[in-house]
């Protein structure tokens, strides 16, 4: 059973199909890209595996259990973790609390303790800084752990939403345009981390790009999304290679 | 590098706590040496009613992120709910202060009630429109009380929205329009203060955990916040009615400082509810210890004034808004960030030497 | 009978009530603020022409006229001073010192006129209409009023559509700073904005202390938060809506009044907003905003 099942996926928006009939199949382990022109309705499949969007029609199967139509919330506790587009980090919190957020479902005392300070909350807040020191210390981030996290540079506001993400141990990890707005070195030592990550991790990943050199550098698989429909899917050289994907890239 | 974060926390809350203890200690040798006047005396409950109200409106729209003008209605249901049962009580529990104890957790447990109750709907709401709404409830509040009748006989309590007829041996408790009259001048500034600096241990505790983390996520980012597995509405419905609890605790303050208690457009209108958010805005948003200096400064000021007679809450005026200009117009802001840098400038030559 | 007069009432109550509500409409839908003063500002437009007509025994029509003027003047003079300054603040630190202005008026009103009471005598030329035999009795006021505000509302639609300015008005609600790289003098487009706005405000003062004749300092604050409420009740932002919403407002709080409680009528009126919102959260003629992710 594959990491990531989806069948039919489809959603309309005032009566324009947005997605339509999508489906996709992601092995466990695999690092999967989800390629397409502007508007083809890339950030539309994330916004629906992840329950922003409920789909009209089709069904998610996430490590063989059905999904579909879930709340946001729900989700990730099933296991899917996601970064966004326009980040979205919890700007006025510090580096370190913006991950301690993250980790909220995997160390939990409830809010009388935390009140009164019991005894748990002192163990569970050392056991929480340890794990996010861990999380922020492989995206090294850790000597800006005080800072907070809107004065981060931007390449480090994208890590810090992974490492965020990360938290929540996930199965799969959704990235949409991870390396938006970076140079072809901070792309580079991207390239490095989400490898590293998916290694570290055990990691399944699916990423939404534009940048060509990434996706042919580090997806071993594609799908390509035009006007809402699957155009192509599989191995990324034979996909990329594909004269209908060439065409919808370039033109006529 | 660990200590280090754990001590700046600590040392902001140490801060807080310290100036509400030196408060306390000055107030205290003040009122040994005899040295404060009787207006000044008079105003310690209601300094700390209102240190109590900022701090934790501070809870809901500082940590919250969400701009609450009903706040004053909060305050208004702690008020008559602990009022009332202190009322009915009488002296039938032989303590005093024991009477407090419990009319103290009733006014918290019924605002924090109520907190619940219009937070469901209203947290569905977002902005002015859910500002909107909260002043919407505080004035319903407020006029309920207003037209609420309830009396006791020998027949048990009756509770009507328009003049009750009691048996001859009946007597009024709450009495519409002119309220309830009778409250036990239970609170002293003493218990005021422990409960100021109780508000403070709960509200700088729950900042400082798990939940104030998941509250201020919510606040920053929602959207993002729901994407790490953050349940949006229990966190938002738990800040709303711990500060409501909160606002009901000083109500109780407030009504066992007077001996008949009405609810006026002063006391428990939006004006009291904008009253408090202006402590909050000029004290700092999400400022604790802001907050509660701003609530003693501006409730002494129009005190100190009172020289001056007419005059006194038209200066209140004119200091609020030359306060916002001054933090907040470009101008303005630039001469600080001037002087700042030439303070900063004066520091670090001295860290050479 | 009775019934008829009461919802009459209310229409003529909710037209005041819709012509305060314009301008809050207007300054927040242009200006994104609530300007919690403006319902001083109707206070003070009261206060000139009780002391140009009733005190200095000037021409009421010619009171009215300066005092429109006064008002228009110290909108344009507040949002100079008070609210400029503030622009790229938060909303929150605008909304405190809007608090301020709002007591500011009051407090200056206060130490001119004192704290007692005026009775203010009805400035309305117009005689009262009697219908069905003299059974239901129409008020010069009530007829004046409608008429106004009705006369308001077309005014200001087909201003804001037809000329230029009301263009810029539009155009900087939609977008601030594209409108400014189009060419719209943002800062001339908010204080007309306020200028429009405290100018209806005048005119709803002597309309609704003809009406109520007693005015004290406060007279504005409480019809200033109704109108506010009939904002949002209609979809703030939107003039139809700042209408229609004014109007139920003044109809549910009459009725309530007269069948249900005197003493619940605010409560009920602000009972009947939430559950408005709460079914529609924009409002009755409001837009649907959605969040891109």
């Amino acid at each position: 059973m594959a990491m990531l099942e989806v069948k039919n996926l489809g959603i309309s928006f005032g009566g324009l199909k947005a997605v339509n009939n999508f489906g996709i199949s992601i092995e466990k382990g695999s690092l999967y890209g989800l390629i397409g022109p502007n508007g083809a309705g890339k950030t539309t499949v994330f916004n629906m595996l992840t329950g922003v969007y409920k789909p009209d029609e089709g069904l998610i199967f996430l490590d063989g259990k059905n999904i579909t139509g879930k709340k946001t919330v729900d989700i990730n506790k099933a296991g899917i973790a996601r970064t966004f587009q326009n980040i979205r980090l919890f700007k006025d919190m510090s580096v370190l609390d913006n991950v301690k957020v993250g980790l909220h479902n995997h160390h939990k005392y409830s809010t009388i303790e935390g009140i009164l300070r019991l005894p748990r909350y002192f163990r569970v807040e050392k056991e929480m800084n340890e794990r996010a020191m861990e999380l922020l210390h492989v995206f090294g981030l850790e000597n800006v752990r005080d800072f907070k996290a809107s004065n981060l540079p931007y390449g480090e506001q994208r890590k810090l939403e992974i490492a965020r993400a990360l938290a929540t141990e996930p199965k799969l990890l959704l990235l949409d345009e991870p390396a938006a707005g970076m140079n072809p070195n901070e792309t580079g030592e991207l390239m490095e981390m989400i490898r590293f990550v998916r290694k570290e991790f055990d990691m399944t990943i699916l990423l939404i790009e534009h940048d060509m050199k990434l996706v042919s550098g580090i997806c071993e698989e594609l799908t390509v999304l035009n006007f809402g429909q699957v155009l192509a899917a599989g191995k990324t050289s034979e996909v990329l290679n594909d004269p209908k994907v060439i065409t919808a890239y370039l033109g006529e | 590098m660990k200590t280090k974060k754990i001590s700046k926390f600590a040392q902001t809350n140490l801060i807080t706590y310290g100036i509400a203890a030196a408060a306390f200690i000055v107030v205290e040798i003040m009122l040994l040496t005899g040295s404060m006047s009787s207006l000044m005396e008079g105003l310690l409950v209601p300094l700390c009613t209102y240190a109590i109200l900022a701090v934790s409106l501070n809870l809901t729209v500082g940590i919250l992120g969400e701009l609450s003008l009903g706040h004053a209605g909060f305050m208004c249901v702690g008020a008559f709910s602990s009022a009332f049962f202190s009322v009915c009580v009488g002296d039938a529990f032989g303590s005093d202060l024991f009477r407090f104890v419990i009319a103290i957790l009733i006014g918290a447990v019924t605002a924090g009630i109520f907190g619940l109750i219009i937070g469901i709907p209203v947290l569905r709401l977002r902005g002015d429109y859910l500002a909107i709404v909260t002043l919407a409830f505080g004035e319903i509040i407020k006029n309920v009380i207003n037209a609420l009748y309830v009396g006791r006989d020998s027949k048990g309590f009756h509770i009507s929205l328009s003049p009750l007829t009691l048996e001859p041996d009946g007597k009024m408790i709450i009495n519409g329009a002119q309220g309830l009259s009778g409250t036990p001048n239970d609170s002293t500034f003493i218990i005021g203060f422990i409960l100021l600096l109780m508000t403070l241990f709960i509200v700088l505790n729950l900042i400082h955990s798990r939940t104030g983390r998941a509250v201020m996520a919510i606040r920053d980012n929602r959207i993002a916040a729901e994407s790490v597995g953050v349940n949006i509405t229990k966190y938002k419905l738990l800040a709303f009615s711990v500060s409501a609890a909160l606002a009901g605790i000083a109500g109780v303050l407030y009504a066992h400082n007077l001996s008949t208690l009405t609810a006026l457009p002063r006391n428990f209108g939006y004006n009291m509810s904008i009253t408090i958010l202006v402590f909050v805005v000029l004290g700092g948003i999400g400022n604790i210890w802001g907050s509660m200096i701003a609530a003693v400064i501006l409730t002494l000021l129009p005190e100190m004034l009172r020289g001056l007679n007419d005059y006194r809450m038209l200066i209140y005026a004119i200091v609020l808004i030359v306060l916002m200009l001054f933090n907040w117009s470009p101008g303005a802001r630039t001469f600080r960030a001037r002087l700042k840098e030439k303070v900063g400038r004066h520091k670090q030559t001295e860290e050479v030497k | 009978m009775s019934f008829l007069s009461y919802l009459i009432n209310g229409i003529s109550l909710g037209s005041v009530y819709a012509i305060i509500a314009l301008g809050y409409t207007m300054v927040y839908g242009i200006a994104k603020m609530l300007n919690f003063a403006h319902g001083d500002v109707i206070m003070i437009g009261s206060y000139v022409v009780f002391t140009m007509a009733s005190t200095w025994g000037m021409n009421p029509m010619l009171a009215i006229v300066v005092s429109v003027i006064f008002c228009t003047v110290l909108g344009v003079v507040i949002e100079r001073v008070a609210y400029k300054p503030l622009r790229e603040a938060t909303s929150l630190a605008v909304l405190i010192t809007a608090i301020g202005v709002s007591y500011l008026l009051q407090n200056v009103a206060l130490l001119i006129f004192g704290a007692g009471t005026k009775s203010f005598t009805s400035v309305v030329p117009v005689p009262a209409l009697r219908l069905a035999g003299g059974a239901l009795t129409i008020s010069g006021e009530t007829i004046v009023t409608v008429i106004a505000c009705i006369v308001i509302m077309i005014g200001l639609m087909l201003f804001i559509k037809k000329s230029k300015s009301g263009q810029a008005m539009l155009a900087v609600s939609e977008d601030r700073g594209a409108a400014t790289l189009m060419g719209v003098n943002v800062n001339r487009t908010i204080a007309l904005t306020f200028a429009i706005g405290s100018g209806l405000a005048a005119i709803a003062g002597v309309l609704l202390c003809s009406a109520y004749p007693s005015l004290t300092p406060y007279t504005g604050s409480m019809p200033g938060i109704k109108a506010f409420v009939a904002a949002v009740f209609g979809g703030i932002g939107s003039i139809p809506g700042a209408f229609i919403g004014g109007v139920l407002l003044g109809v549910i709080e009459s009725l309530a009044r007269a069948y249900i409680s005197s003493q619940l009528s605010d409560a009920i009126v602000f009972g009947v907003l939430i559950i408005v919102l709460l079914v529609k959260p924009t409002g009755i003629l409001g837009k649907k905003i959605n969040e891109k992710v």
